[in-house]
């Protein structure tokens, strides 16, 4: 056989390349087959992270029937679908992540370790995120007031974390009188 | 239409601290505009819609005026390889992006990347050991883009990415470190292997999957939801700590017992490196790590980093033909390759 890249020398080199099951052959002389070698060479080696988390997404969906009610998630801002995320492995929009959340957050846990964002906060969302955080702090500080019975130090928490919720919902009714009058 | 020049990018230079261990720093937040279809997705109509937003936001504003502007679809082939080999754009951008393109500063320390795998992604990369620096140059630019343009951003799970490996803080931050004596003793398996239990990586730079070439390897973070930019990089900066200590320990241990074979592998190499007719980009590599290795031991004294770093990057294959003004296959490239490098030597003695 000759090979497929000069068509002159004879083909030593089989290359069998199998992508997402689509199996290709390459057969190669010595001198082409070096050359593709050095092309690929000459690059940083690209990750297929996709492929694992299918292969995540997968073992976290044993049960068949769950499976399928999961595949037909579907993003309703990109049409998405689940599963074609878990096929492809990236997201298609913002609205990808609210969408698919139940079976998400399993999964950024395997990945990450943890689920909940720890980092930096878009100017623009920071007032918000710090309630937000703080309003989990109290709640949290609450739960340890009450075992302790120290009810005094707890009526003061719950009242703080009314005074929290009341500046959230407060600012969501705002915002949604405010996207009403664009509309 | 202006055509690009191998230049020199700032994180060559040799400065920053550790630079006998650390090459450079490389920190890169991936960011995503809200209401607009991630580039893997979306169409070239909305790929070209996103670049537009991007590019009339940075229009005419002071901040951005030392950025050069490179898009893809005007780069040659290997024009973006040699970007890639500079490590300031992705192979992804350069190969499969709709619409991409680069926002370069002029001392190349920073590069902000359009419609790559998430809409934008800014990085800045610095020599040595300088993660925190590096996140800082970040930051400013990831501010600046933020003033004018609504990130994609939730709540709980923080900068929303095209890929789940990027969700949070979309924060990558990677060292390049020269580990030549970890990895004749083979000590270096211990640490890498052990990377990956505490949220991190470790790779080849150049070279595929876990093979090591012209002992350069990359240490990176893998977690980026849970831990905050500031953990993300103080994590880093414990763990190469310790890896900087073992590869002085297993340096002075070899100086100890060899340092006469080391010597001549170094003069070896510069006399390789000075007066080969053809060389292959992996013996290049391979010498320009025994003379790094001889100069950083005080062994051999004609050489800088800086001219080191140079030499890293224009044996590669893009940079080559950047430099050659024209494509070049293998062979040719071999024969050119050794030519470049004395003019280079040659500068440097001058």
């Amino acid at each position: 056989m000759l090979c497929q890249e000069c068509r002159r020398k004879e083909a030593n080199i089989h290359i069998v390349k199998n992508i997402n099951g689509n199996q290709s052959e390459l057969n190669l002389c010595e001198h082409c087959a070096r050359k593709k070698e050095e092309l690929d060479f000459s690059f940083e080696p690209q990750f297929s992270l996709h492929k694992l988390f299918a292969s995540m997404l997968n073992q976290s969906l044993s049960d068949s029937r769950e499976a399928m009610q999961a595949d037909k998630m579907q993003c309703p801002s990109c049409n998405l679908t689940f599963s074609q995320f878990s096929q492809i492995g990236r997201l298609g929009c913002s609205s990808c992540v609210p969408a698919f959340e139940e079976k998400f957050k399993p999964l950024l846990r395997r990945i990450h370790g943890g689920s909940t964002h720890a980092g930096k906060v878009p100017v623009k969302a920071r007032k918000r995120v710090n309630i937000l955080r703080e309003l989990d702090q109290l709640k949290e500080d609450l739960k340890v007031k009450i075992q302790n019975e120290e009810f005094e130090k707890a009526a003061l928490l719950r009242d703080r974390i009314k005074a929290a919720e009341k500046e959230i919902y407060e600012k969501n009714d705002q915002n949604e009188a405010e996207k009403g009058d664009q509309q | 239409m202006k055509q690009l020049e191998f230049s020199l990018s700032r994180w060559m230079d040799g400065g920053g601290p550790e630079t006998d261990i650390v090459i450079s720093s490389r920190v890169r937040a991936a960011r995503n505009l809200e209401g607009h279809t991630f580039p893997c997705l979306a169409s070239e109509e909305e790929t070209g819609d996103v670049l537009e937003k991007i590019n009339s936001t940075i229009a005419g504003k002071k901040d951005f005026s030392e950025f050069l502007y490179w898009p893809m679809g005007q780069l040659s082939e290997f024009e973006k390889q040699a970007l890639v080999e500079k490590h300031l754009i992705s192979l992804f951008l350069a190969r499969e992006s709709k619409n991409g393109a680069l926002l370069l500063r002029r001392d190349e320390a920073v590069s902000v990347m359009i419609n790559e795998e998430d809409h934008l992604r800014i990085q800045a990369i610095l020599p040595g050991l300088q993660l925190e620096e590096a996140w800082q140059e970040t930051e400013v630019y990831d501010d600046l883009l933020e003033n004018d343009l609504e990130y994609a951003f939730h709540e709980n799970y923080g900068y929303l990415t095209a890929c789940p490996t990027n969700i949070g803080t979309g924060l990558r931050a990677s060292v390049m470190l020269h580990l030549p004596a970890l990895i004749v003793t083979r000590q270096i398996n211990r640490y890498l292997g052990a990377l990956s239990q505490i949220g991190l990586t470790a790779r080849g730079v150049y070279g595929e999957g876990t093979e090591i070439i012209g002992n350069l390897v990359q240490v990176s973070n893998q977690v980026t939801l849970g831990q905050s930019e500031e953990e993300i990089i103080s994590n880093l900066y414990s763990v190469i700590g310790q890896v900087i200590e073992q590869e002085q320990n297993a340096r002075q241990a070899l100086l100890d017992k060899k340092r006469a074979d080391l010597a001549d592998k170094a003069w070896r190499a510069l006399g390789i490196l000075e007066h080969a007719q053809i060389m292959s980009s992996q013996e290049a590599m391979q010498l320009i790590s025994d003379l790094r290795l001889g100069h950083d031991l005080g062994l051999i004294k004609l050489v800088n980093h800086k001219l080191l770093n140079e030499l890293l990057v224009l044996i590669r294959p893009g940079c080559l033909q950047l430099l050659a003004g024209r494509e070049l296959n293998n062979s040719e490239r071999n024969i050119e390759r050794p030519v470049q490098v004395k003019e280079a030597l040659d500068r440097y003695k001058e």
